[in-house]
Order: structure tokens, then C-alpha cells, then sequence
């Protein structure tokens, strides 16, 4: 689903990453993991444009978006992220941060579409074969409704829904990253990338994180997850990459990587961290 | 302390009999008119100033954009508020052939002159803003702009609201000039007061009591305003 061709990031004179080729399939759960430093965030980083590629392609079902030219706004309204600092929107109410992205969408839509017959019809005035009109099958109060409804089931699966009408500020940081979980869920993405979801947590919270991308994992979502829980990597992951010096220096299966590392870099990091 | 009773009664003789405290109010109207409006139009413009400076120039029309602006900022706060007025009721506009009452000339000037101050201070409000923020709105797939409107700037606003009053109490005061143009403000209304009975201790001091209390209400208004805005961050 995701093709990385050649992917080089430089910050200056820094080389972040050094030319990545992987490919990222249809329901895989793939975790990056390395010491810091490594490129595996700002690999990440770059699989949505967050930071654009100095060179290389992502190729996100069939389009390079590593493409200047490309709206890359459309493409990332299918690749969900969730940030180690969770990010929520500091000015919104809970369900105002998930209903946010979907509902501002789809207003758009309605509104291009409402351009559109406006002109069709202005057109059809002065000439003969009239074209016919778009359909607009939803009013904006039903939109609403319905991104809210969405919004609602959302923060339910998770237990929140007491939690729609308060400010991010009054929660904790487990709450805050499932609420920013479930705003990149409301998308409904192809593929969510999470970028060290529970670095920022207290270790009593790290669990609760942890379980509901476990059930995503389960649910058959397509997941990045940059990580150091490596017991996580290994439960959830069907493939791992370990990454150093902007580069993949190994990646396969959880079992191999972990009980039989190839690489003596691998090696090496993992008798540090296991 | 005869002589002050009778200066009172003087005073308040034209205030009440010679329609003074109508001219008094027109004047209050006037300087409220233009510095609220002022102050709208400085914020309008001063956003979209510092929208232009913090958006990252990579392209060539940013990049054109944001000297325009700089030049904009550098002619406003160059000069004096006084000489700004002077230039455009009595230089731009007949230049430009257009017959404009001198209160609606002073809006604009006044609207520009804050734009310039305003938007330094709304810069400063953005850059205040976690940068976390907008790179989360933009991984949702809203473009730059939705993302500066809906998330950036209403953060910044509360973050710069007690300085955006403080230019709004300063640009209450500086409309004290004006009667340079011919604009009938509160100055304009106690000298009447003043030259008509021939006595200008009162008159102006009681103006000097309107501008306090004025800015004292102002004040006080920010002070609501900012506690409702800060609702978001308390834990509660």
C-alpha cells in the first residue's frame, strides 16, 4: 500500500535518512525500532509528507505524494498519525477534536458541490442541452449529525464519552492519546502511523494506549508504530524494522528479529534494551 | 475656593444650557467609533500580516508577499499617528479625488497604523503556539490556511488578548489627536466647553476623568474576557 523508494531526508548538512526502500502491505503492522537518533521518526515523518523528502518516492495507493505537485492534503486524510505529544487541539472540546477534520471535509464537499450546480445552472440559461445538476442528498444539519454520531461512537469504544464537552487540558495523558487516536480513527485511514504513542505517558497509562492499538491490530487496521516497547513490537508487529544511522539495517519477523538477530547492530542494540 | 465653585458652575452653565454634554457625547461616540473600528480593522489586517510572515517561504509569491509586508510595518510604525492622519486627509485623499468625512479618515488611518502594531503581536502569538499543533492538523489533511484559522490563531488570540487590549487602551488615547484633521472627538467637545466660557480647568479635567474611567471599564472588559477564554485551560 505504501511503496518507499530511496527516501533521503537531509536537515542541512545532516543526512536523517539515507535512502530507505521498503514497502508497507494492506493490513501489516510493521514497527520501527532503533536508538534515537536512528531516522526511525523522521522516517515516519516523511510517509505522510510531514517533513518532505529531500529525494526519493512514496507511493501511497498508486500516487507519489512525495510529489510537489500532488494535494497532499487529500492523501493524508487516509494515513491517520498519532504523535508522541498527542497534540489534541488545546482550543476544541474533545468531540469537537475528532468531529473537527471529517466534518470540516465534508461541508467542503457539500459547498463545491452547491458551487458547482450554481453554475450548471447559470450555464443552462443560455444554452440549449441542459447538463444536469449534481446531486446533494444531505443537508449540512445531517452532516453534523452524522460526523457527531460518528464522533460519539468513537469516544464510546473507548470509555470517554463523559469526556465529549471538556478541554483536552482536564485529561490525563492516556485519555489524551486514545481521544488522539480515535480523531485519526474518525478519517477513516488506510493506514495510522504512530510516532512513539507512549513515550510520553506515565508507565500506570502505557497499557491502556497499548491495548487499543492492540484491538486496531486485531481489527485488521494498517499500522506504522515507532516504538521502544519492544515486548509491544514483539506481540503486535508482523514485521519489525531496526533502523540506525538513517538507514534499515534489518527488518523480518518479530521472532527472528528478536530471538535471532542477523546483524551485529541488531545485535548490539537489542542486548541493550531486552 | 469660591473661584472653583464658580468655575463648576460656569462649566456645567454651557455643559447643560448651551448643549455642551450633547457635544461631549458626540465626541465620546466619535472616539469610541474609531478606535473600536480602528482596532477591527488593525486586527483584520494585522492577522493576515502575520499569517504572510510566519508562512514558510519556499515559494516565490510568500516570499514577494512578506516584503510587502515588512515594508507596510516599517512605514506605519515610521511615523507619527499625527502625521499619518495629516497625510492621508490632506495628500492621499484629494489625490486620489475622493471626498471622505474626516471621522471615517481617521478609521482607516487609525485601522492602519494599528494593523502595524497588531500584527508584531499576533506574530508573536502564533510563534507562542506548539508547533505539535499545526502539524496535527495538518496530518488530518486540512491545507495550512484551514489549519491557521481553526487551530493556530484562536489559540494565539488568547494568548495575546491582554496585549491586544493594551493596544486597544492605547489606541483610545492617541485618538485624542484627532481634531488635527477637523474629527469632532472628546478634545474637540470640552475645548468648546472650554472656549465658550472662557474657563478650561474644569472642562478638562473632567476630560481627563472620561478617558480614565474609559479605560478602566476597557480594562476591566479584557480582564472578563480573557477568564472566559482560558476555560480550556483549567482542570476542572
Amino acid at each position: 500500500m505504501i511503496d518507499v523508494i530511496d527516501l533521503k531526508k537531509h536537515f542541512g548538512e545532516f543526512q536523517a535518512l539515507k535512502g530507505i526502500t521498503t514497502t508497507i502491505h494492506e493490513g501489516e503492522k510493521v514497527a520501527v525500532i532503533g536508538p534515537s537518533g536512528s531516522g526511525k521518526s523522521t522516517f515516519l515523518r516523511c510517509l505522510n509528507c510531514l517533513e518532505d523528502p529531500t529525494s526519493g518516492d512514496i507511493v501511497f495507493d498508486g500516487v507519489n505524494i512525495a510529489d510537489f505537485k500532488v494535494d497532499i492534503n487529500i492523501h493524508r486524510r487516509k494515513m491517520g498519525m498519532v504523535f508522541q505529544q498527542f497534540n489534541l487541539f488545546n482550543n476544541k472540546t474533545v468531540i469537537e477534536n475528532i468531529m473537527m477534520a471529517p466534518l470540516y471535509i465534508k461541508k467542503q464537499e457539500l459547498r463545491s458541490l452547491k458551487l458547482k450546480n450554481f453554475f450548471i445552472k447559470i450555464t443552462n440559461i443560455f444554452t440549449k442541452n441542459k447538463k444536469n445538476l449534481y446531486e446533494i442528498d444531505k443537508a449540512k444539519s445531517q452532516i453534523v449529525e452524522e460526523v457527531r454520531e460518528n464522533a460519539l461512537r468513537l469516544l464510546k469504544r473507548i470509555g470517554l464519552e463523559d469526556k465529549a464537552d471538556v478541554y483536552p487540558s482536564t485529561l490525563s495523558g492516556g485519555q489524551k492519546q486514545r481521544i488522539a487516536i480515535v480523531r485519526a480513527l474518525a478519517m477513516n485511514p488506510k493506514v495510522i502511523l504512530f510516532d512513539e504513542p507512549t513515550s510520553a505517558l506515565d508507565p500506570e497509562m502505557v497499557g491502556e494506549v497499548l491495548d487499543l492499538i492492540k484491538q486496531l491490530a486485531d481489527e485488521g487496521m494498517t499500522l506504522v508504530i515507532v516504538t521502544h516497547e519492544m515486548g509491544f513490537a514483539r506481540e503486535v508487529a508482523t514485521r519489525v524494522i531496526f533502523m540506525d544511522e538513517g538507514m534499515i539495517v534489518e527488518e523480518n519477523t518479530p521472532e527472528e528479529i528478536f530471538t535471532n538477530p542477523q546483524n551485529p547492530r541488531t545485535k548490539a542494540f537489542l542486548s541493550k534494551v531486552l | 475656593m469660591g473661584s472653583f465653585e464658580r468655575k463648576i458652575a460656569k462649566f456645567w452653565e454651557i455643559f447643560i444650557e448651551y448643549d455642551g454634554y450633547k457635544r461631549v457625547l458626540t465626541g465620546l461616540q466619535n472616539t469610541l467609533y474609531i478606535a473600536i473600528v480602528g482596532l477591527a480593522i488593525g486586527i483584520v489586517i494585522g492577522t493576515i500580516i502575520a499569517i504572510i510572515e510566519v508562512i514558510p517561504k519556499y515559494k516565490k509569491l510568500p516570499r514577494v508577499l512578506n516584503g510587502i509586508c515588512k515594508f507596510y510595518v516599517a512605514l506605519f510604525r515610521g511615523s507619527p499617528v499625527v502625521v499619518q492622519l495629516l497625510v492621508f486627509y490632506y495628500v492621499v485623499f484629494p489625490l486620489l479625488g475622493l471626498n471622505i468625512p474626516a471621522v471615517n479618515v481617521c478609521v482607516l488611518v487609525f485601522g492602519l497604523n494599528s494593523a502595524a502594531y497588531v500584527s508584531e503581536i499576533m506574530r508573536g502569538g502564533i510563534m507562542s503556539v506548539d508547533s505539535g499543533q499545526m502539524e496535527a492538523a495538518r496530518a488530518v489533511g486540512l491545507s495550512y490556511g484551514v489549519s491557521m484559522l481553526k487551530v493556530i490563531v484562536p489559540q494565539a488570540v488568547k494568548n495575546i488578548l491582554p496585549t491586544l487590549g493594551n493596544e486597544f487602551i492605547a489606541l483610545i488615547k492617541e485618538t485624542s489627536v484627532v481634531s488635527f484633521v477637523g474629527a469632532a472627538d472628546l478634545y474637540v467637545a470640552f475645548n468648546y466647553i472650554g472656549t465658550n466660557s472662557y474657563e478650561f480647568m474644569v472642562p478638562y479635567l473632567v476630560m481627563a476623568l472620561i478617558y480614565i474611567v474609559l479605560v478602566a471599564i476597557i480594562a476591566f472588559l479584557v480582564k472578563i474576557m480573557e477568564r472566559s477564554l482560558r476555560k480550556s485551560d483549567r482542570r476542572n
